[in-house]
């Protein structure tokens, strides 16, 4: 196999502007995108929360999110199938094998990864902030958005890598999703099919345009980070 | 000004006050009454547990035993009423306007009012020029300046100040005292702790003095300066009981 001919694919996919790739692309973007919404907006409160609320177990409680970090993604998604299929709890949605059903795979898959990575960061925000918020008259409830917002540049990375935990994982959508042609077929699916049937060049020219596209997502991610920490400090 | 129209929470009575902290006793017990309008000023050598009792005067710390007891008429509202410097102040990240208008916020001013009163207070000790500026970027003397005029902004009628200029050079100890001043004439009580002698000598009214989580006196500054009491006091004022 040989890399220019990966290289030659996937320019003239892009070129091309092959309706197929297109559709695959904006599926994976919009599955990924929004279940990395759902994650930050459960995951960012929820683990600032946990960074400061002292209860019996939170200890355990640590512990859970940090392993859930470590949750495959074919369990993830085996969780996510079992709830949804026909006979499952949730099955009278009939939401299996369709983009809804990867949403709320990949929104199981990356929010531990949100919940512990905010909590890291603002239990040391915490650390630093907490006599003078308490001499302010804040509760800890009402210093859960300051603390989010001054965490705001060190939050971003722990966005960037729920996003890239998502990008990435093949497991939880092909279960839930079941890369079906113009219906669930993302990236990673479409790479996993095309090594599968042998054509490398193709599946090589998608796992570039799949690179390509987190390197632009991370570095925007990067350069606005850069601007806003200019202006705020 | 901030004394009008509203009753005090003064005086603040404090009995038996114990405090320990992983099973050492760090205030043994100290027993003192503030009235309103004088500045006092608690003094002793490091770990005399000065801060320890700014802290639990102001509620940051909960006593081990006795009690902090705001005695006026005012003393059910006594909790939004007295405001804390610290040595080191924490500054959010964004500008220095919406770090006032922030502690406003927590404090349940209303949306409306609080831009006004940030300005107000940014402005009443001549830090309008700093208002945009991110307050993380400041110098540590503005820094010191800017959680003091927080504080104000807040218009409290005992001020907590712990060490406020221990970190600062003199230029900037100069601009918190002359603030400190015109604070105390506004008829706001002023509770500092300090080591610089210096520094006591000029603000204090009256004054408190620990030794290892005892208090050993309280006078007026004059006569504690000029006839201390106890060894320790003398020590200290001799400049042989140092920090």
């Amino acid at each position: 196999m040989d890399g220019d001919g990966a290289f030659s694919t996937a320019f003239q996919l892009i070129v091309s502007g092959d309706p197929t790739l297109m559709q695959i692309v904006s599926l994976s973007l919009r599955v990924t995108l929004t279940a990395l919404i759902i994650a930050c907006l459960i995951g960012l409160p929820l683990g600032a929360a946990l960074a400061m609320a002292r209860f019996p177990g939170r200890g355990a409680a640590v512990v859970l999110f940090n392993a859930l970090m470590g949750l495959p993604p074919v369990v993830a998604g085996l969780v996510v199938y079992l709830m949804l299929s026909r006979a499952g709890p949730l099955g009278f949605l009939a939401l299996l094998f369709t983009p809804t059903a990867m949403i709320i795979a990949q929104s199981v898959l990356i929010t531990p990864i949100i919940v512990s990575l905010t909590r890291s960061v603002i239990e040391d925000l915490w650390a630093e902030y907490e006599d003078q918020l308490r001499s302010l008259g804040s509760s800890a409830m009402r210093a859960i958005p300051t603390l989010l917002w001054d965490g705001r540049f060190s939050l971003v990375t722990v966005i960037l890598a729920g996003l890239g935990r998502a990008m990435a994982e093949v497991g939880a959508v092909l279960i839930v999703g079941g890369n079906i042609a113009g219906h669930t077929r993302t990236m990673t699916t479409a790479i996993a099919l095309e090594t599968a049937r042998g054509d490398l060049a193709l599946a090589l020219g998608l796992g570039i345009i799949l690179l390509t596209l987190t390197l632009i997502l991370n570095a925007g991610a990067f350069v606005s980070g850069r601007v806003a920490q200019q202006q705020a400090a | 000004m901030t004394m009008h129209g509203t009753l005090s929470i003064l005086p603040l009575k404090v009995s038996e006050l114990r405090f320990a902290a992983r099973g050492t006793e760090l205030i043994k017990g100290i027993s003192f009454s503030l009235g309103a309008g004088t500045r006092t000023v608690i003094m002793g050598p490091n770990g005399a547990g000065k801060s320890l009792t700014l802290r639990l005067c102001h509620g940051l710390l909960k006593p081990s035993g006795g009690i902090v007891g705001w005695a006026g008429p005012d003393a059910s509202g006594a909790v939004k009423r007295h405001a804390m410097v610290f040595q080191r102040p924490v500054m959010l990240r964004r500008t220095a306007r919406a770090n006032l208008i922030h502690a406003l916020s927590v404090a349940g001013v209303p949306r409306t009012d609080r831009k006004a009163r940030a300005d107000a207070a940014l402005d009443y000790f001549g830090l309008t020029d700093l208002a945009e500026r991110p307050a993380r970027l400041l110098s540590g003397g503005e820094q010191q300046r800017l959680a003091i005029a927080r504080a104000w902004a807040l218009k409290p009628q005992v001020l907590f100040l712990d060490e406020p200029t221990s970190a600062l050079d003199p230029a900037a100890t100069k601009a918190i005292e002359e603030m400190i001043e015109t604070i105390h004439a506004d008829g706001v009580k002023i509770v500092m702790t300090t080591h610089d002698l210096g520094q006591a000598r000029r603000l204090a009214d009256d004054v408190l003095f620990l030794h290892n989580g005892r208090l050993l006196e309280q006078s007026p500054a004059e006569t504690f300066f000029a006839e201390p009491k106890t060894e320790e006091a003398r020590a200290f004022i001799r400049g042989e009981l140092l920090w």
